[in-house]
């Protein structure tokens, strides 16, 4: 009689472990790389915050392919061989099937090939345009480069017959490469550059540069590049010299933060802002205005602080991920990567993305617009 | 003195670096995946870089805040070479530690006639100088976003891999340990040791003061300078930070940290600043506040260095 | 000649900064002996904590009391806890202690007021002032004015009044100025919570121009020092000569060399200085005992 029991018994625990085998599921690893700390830590908090808010809201609504999203991130404190030994660790004792980020071009350029030669997709965050170009198989980005800063900018000022540029730039990585970018664009279209001058992202007072632009002829513009809290420095100070030349920003200055830090002196600057920061300023017709109010409003909710763009090229790159895996429905990394490459028409909160196979970046400039600060807010520039 | 006696001291003399080659080889029984072996690559490259520090600060007392500059001098020398010279990589390799040394000679000879923290500054004008020349000359290094790094090719055999660097990275901080506590034991280390002691009893002595210190500060910059070479060549790619004021205060605080003058202290300080990290990323935002709670902890409880304080209290329980 | 005019206010500005930032160093190490790398973050604390206070609802004057006393404790638990115990440790493991309580204090603002920048409003409005074709903020004049009015006051302090002179005292000879019935603890707590103080007062004055966000304190901590030395470690004049000479050769050379190198114009600067007076500019020689 006892035999039967404890038979019985076995039988239900034998059946009950192997239902528990049977629905317990290997999360799927996505990697991610972000500059927490040091000079680019601006750019990868949101991104910190960003993909563990979304991962978890993913995972709460049931995971992917019926299996949890498991992040492992690191903070590569904008380091480039701090990163590389983490990107190491993500190949080989991670083992993720994708990886996003880093934050910035040179930390990308730094890591990729560990990337490339393990065959794992890698979404960078940065903006540097040789990042994609020439195209690498396995490594894509979110963010507008900025050559189409420069293309964008350099429009705008032969459209408003300006002959005569001044360049202002941070010594570090986004400045220079504004720079360098510009330098070639603005030639190409015949603008002439008056000045070349550069601040140290930690400076507190640029009159010195701003004085020598200013004691310049006929300078029709000024463009400034660089990130970070300089660059209200740099408008502050222009302010206070009374300095009458249109300025020109990049997206480094398409924050609240910007405007407050620069006070009144940011009036009538013209910035090119990824359409994310002037959401509210869109057609309710265009259809990417639900999707970045929707990001906006998450991250106002988690940091009581205005979206970050650069949050949201990570939110684009953690959904462009989602969306490979379930398209291609396999956590592969080689069908994650060919997934990636043939998607079309994504919205995302940074613009459309149209991928291919030499197209690794996806959106064009239409998502990016020229925006001119009035009395404290956006105005979009027509 | 019989075969066996002088095997024994010459045995007991080299021990440290004996004791580094047995942990050198037994080591990758523990290591299980290619991150380890980087990470561990990195321990023996900054090890060297710290070892050449060591004989500069551990026997001198100079402290120096611009190594950094050394080992960016080596890196971005095995950068530009190839690109801009056209040399193969491993010519621009001697070039550059030869480089490093030659400018460790020119700008050492008035330096070192300085002292205390008037030296240190100096040195950290150095490091900081070099820093920006690599950033700024955006034609030739590739400015902020730096360039690649062809890899080394000797004899068709492409120096590339975690596991590869870990041998290379190994050999050659044992042949520079050798080299160092090989120096120790001869007269030049001995007229180190006085000038660590007092330099006015030194002088006295007929100890030739800055000549000597001259010979210490070019031979760490040679050590810092190869370092600086290998990691960019297992790295593939070099940006300026690889030698920016940062980096000289880590080479720095793994020179105190390890233990002054001790060449197992020299690894351990490295392995600590290195591996440590990588331990504490459970703690996410946390992790530079427990680094400098270390550092602190570290250096009230072990003042001489870990190594050294340790080694004390076990001879006092012998 | 208003762009020369232009170029030394700007050097004044910046240099009354750096002044300020060394004359917390030269405090600190006259104390001690010790450099003490955190003097940037208390510099970083004193704007910090007021935007922090005023953020709680403070009125301004409240919450910059609160933030220089704040800096100062921090400075005096630093000293109880991470320096008075390596006592008798060699001076290079007391600048890693430091070096570490700065990553330790920097990493703990970064979690407690995140990595963005902050701002303070200015004290006398931030209408620029207009000399002869150039400008100069009102709150440049105050920063200029405050550190030569801290300078006096030190100076009073260390030479004139009875305290002074048990710090100085403490800090010439400890065993000395114990038997003389100094107590060389309290004296060098003081000396730490006053140049944590000094630093602090200063930094919510420079933050309606710099901006104050967690990781300001290094690159203030680097050119203070190298301002120090330029002078000469251990003056407290040598501090002020130090920080005008630096930031006036930035200024400088940003206006009429490169304003790329302009740092390295600072330190080439201070680097051939030392070649001249290898204890910087007004420094005593050491003597080394035999």
């Amino acid at each position: 009689m006892k035999h039967i029991g404890i038979f019985a018994l076995a039988t239900a625990v034998a059946l009950t472990l192997s239902s528990g085998v049977a629905t317990a599921a290997d999360p799927i690893k996505i990697g991610a790389i972000v500059s927490k700390s040091g000079p680019a830590s601006f750019l990868g908090e949101p991104q910190d915050v960003t993909l563990r808010h979304y991962v978890k809201k993913i995972n709460d609504a049931g995971g992917l392919l019926g299996r949890p999203l498991e992040l492992v991130l690191y903070d590569d404190a904008t380091d480039a061989n701090v990163a590389r030994t983490f990107a190491s660790r993500l190949v080989d004792s991670d083992k993720v099937v994708a990886v996003i980020g880093p934050s910035t071009t040179g930390v990308t350029l730094a890591i990729a090939p560990v990337f490339e030669d393990a065959k794992i997709p890698m979404i960078s965050l940065a903006a540097g345009v040789e990042i994609v170009d020439p195209v690498r198989a396995y490594v894509f980005k979110t963010p507008h480069t900025d050559r189409m800063v420069c293309r964008k900018i350099a429009v705008d000022m032969k459209a408003r017959n300006f002959k005569r540029v001044a360049l202002l730039n941070g010594t570090d990585g986004a400045g220079k490469t504004l720079r360098s970018e510009c330098l070639v664009i603005f030639k190409s279209v015949g603008l002439e550059i008056s000045a070349d001058e550069s601040f140290n992202p930690n400076d507190s007072d640029m009159t010195p540069q701003l004085t020598k632009i200013k004691n310049l002829p006929g300078v029709d513009a000024l463009l400034i590049g660089g990130f970070g809290q300089a660059l209200a420095v740099v408008t502050r100070n222009y302010g206070q010299l009374s300095i009458k030349t249109p300025m020109y920003q990049a997206h480094g200055a398409a924050s609240q933060t910007y405007i407050k830090l620069s006070g009144k002196a940011s009036e009538g600057v013209r910035v090119t802002s990824p359409l994310l920061v002037i959401v509210d300023k869109l057609p309710d017709s265009d259809p990417l205005k639900a999707g970045a109010l929707e990001y906006a409003k998450t991250m106002r909710a988690i940091t009581g602080a205005e979206a970050s763009t650069f949050g949201g090229y990570s939110y684009d790159a953690l959904m462009l991920i989602v969306n490979a895996i379930r398209k291609a429905n396999s956590a592969d990394p080689k069908a994650i990567r060919d997934a990636l490459e043939v998607t079309r028409g994504f919205a995302g909160v940074t613009g459309v993305f149209n991928m291919s196979k030499d197209n690794h970046l996806g959106i064009d400039e239409s998502s990016f617009y020229m925006v001119d600060i009035r009395d404290g807010g956006w105005k979009l520039a027509q | 003195m019989s075969v066996f006696e002088s095997l024994r001291l010459s045995l007991h003399a080299n021990g440290g670096v004996l004791a580094l080659a047995g942990v050198m080889l037994f080591l990758p029984f523990l290591l299980t995946s290619d991150f380890h072996y980087r990470v561990i690559a990195l321990v023996w490259i900054f090890s060297l870089a710290v070892v050449g520090l060591n004989i500069l600060m551990g026997h001198t007392g100079v402290v120096s805040l611009g190594h950094g500059g050394f080992v960016g001098l080596g890196a971005y020398s095995v950068a530009v070479g190839p690109v801009l010279l056209g040399i193969p990589v491993w010519l621009s390799l001697l070039v550059g530690v030869l480089l490093g040394g030659f400018l460790a000679l020119l700008i050492g000879k008035p330096l070192l006639r300085l002292k205390g923290h008037y030296l240190a500054a100096a040195t950290l004008g150095f490091g900081i100088l070099v820093f920006m020349l690599f950033s700024n000359e955006v034609r030739w290094t590739g400015g902020p976003d730096g360039m690649s790094v062809k890899r080394l090719n000797l004899f068709g055999w492409e120096v590339r891999g975690a596991q590869t660097w870990y041998w290379v990275g190994a050999g050659v901080l044992l042949v520079g340990a050798w080299m160092a506590r090989n120096l120790e034991r001869s007269p030049t280390g001995r007229a180190l040791q006085a000038i660590h002691g007092s330099e006015v009893a030194a002088a006295i002595t007929g100890v030739d003061v800055a000549g000597y210190k001259l010979i210490a500060f070019v031979l760490s910059a040679l050590y810092a300078t190869a370092a600086g070479a290998m990691m960019a060549l297992m790295n593939g790619h070099v940006t300026p930070g690889i030698g920016d004021f940062l980096v000289s205060l880590q080479l720095l605080t793994m020179v105190v940290l390890g233990g002054m003058g001790s060449l197992l202290g020299a690894v351990v300080g490295a392995a600590l600043l290195l591996v440590l990290p990588q331990f504490l990323t459970v703690v996410h935002d946390y992790e530079h506040a427990f680094i400098g709670l270390i550092l602190i902890v570290c250096m009230i409880f072990l003042r001489s260095g870990i190594v050294p304080t340790l080694h004390a209290r076990f001879r006092k329980y012998q | 000649m208003s762009e020369f005019l232009q170029f030394i206010l700007a050097g004044m500005t910046v240099g009354a900064i750096y002044s300020v930032v060394a004359l917390g160093f030269t405090m600190v190490f006259n104390a001690s002996g010790v450099v003490n790398f955190a003097q940037g973050e208390f510099v970083m604390l004193g704007g910090m904590l007021t935007v922090y206070g005023m953020a709680l609802g403070m009125p301004y004057s409240v919450a910059a009391l609160f933030a220089v006393v704040a800096t100062s404790l921090i400075s005096v638990a630093l000293y109880d806890f991470a320096i008075r115990p390596a006592r008798g440790a060699p001076v290079y493991a007391l600048i890693i202690i430091t070096v570490g309580a700065s990553i330790l204090i920097r990493g703990l603002t970064k979690i407690a007021f995140g990595t963005g920048p902050r701002d303070l409003p200015p004290l006398l409005g931030d209408e620029p002032v207009r000399v002869a074709g150039a400008v100069i903020l009102p709150q440049s004049m105050l920063v200029i004015a405050s550190t030569l009015a801290i300078y006096l006051c030190l100076w009073l302090l260390l030479q004139k009044t009875l305290l002074g002179h048990a710090v100085v005292a403490s800090a010439n000879n400890r065993m000395a100025a114990q038997m003389v019935g100094i107590d060389v603890d309290v004296m060098t707590r003081f000396s730490f919570s006053l140049s944590a103080a000094i630093g602090a007062f200063s930094g919510i004055l420079i933050s309606p121009i710099t901006l104050v966000s967690y990781d300001m304190g290094t690159m203030l901590a680097l050119k203070g020092f190298a301002a120090a030395i330029l002078g000469g470690m251990g003056s407290p004049l040598g501090a002020i000569l130090g920080g005008v000479l630096v930031g006036l050769s930035e200024a400088m050379s940003a206006g009429y060399l490169s304003s790329q190198y302009k740092d390295a114009t600072a330190f080439v600067i201070i680097i051939l200085v030392l070649f001249v007076f290898p204890n910087g500019l007004v420094g005593k020689s050491g003597h080394e005992r035999v």
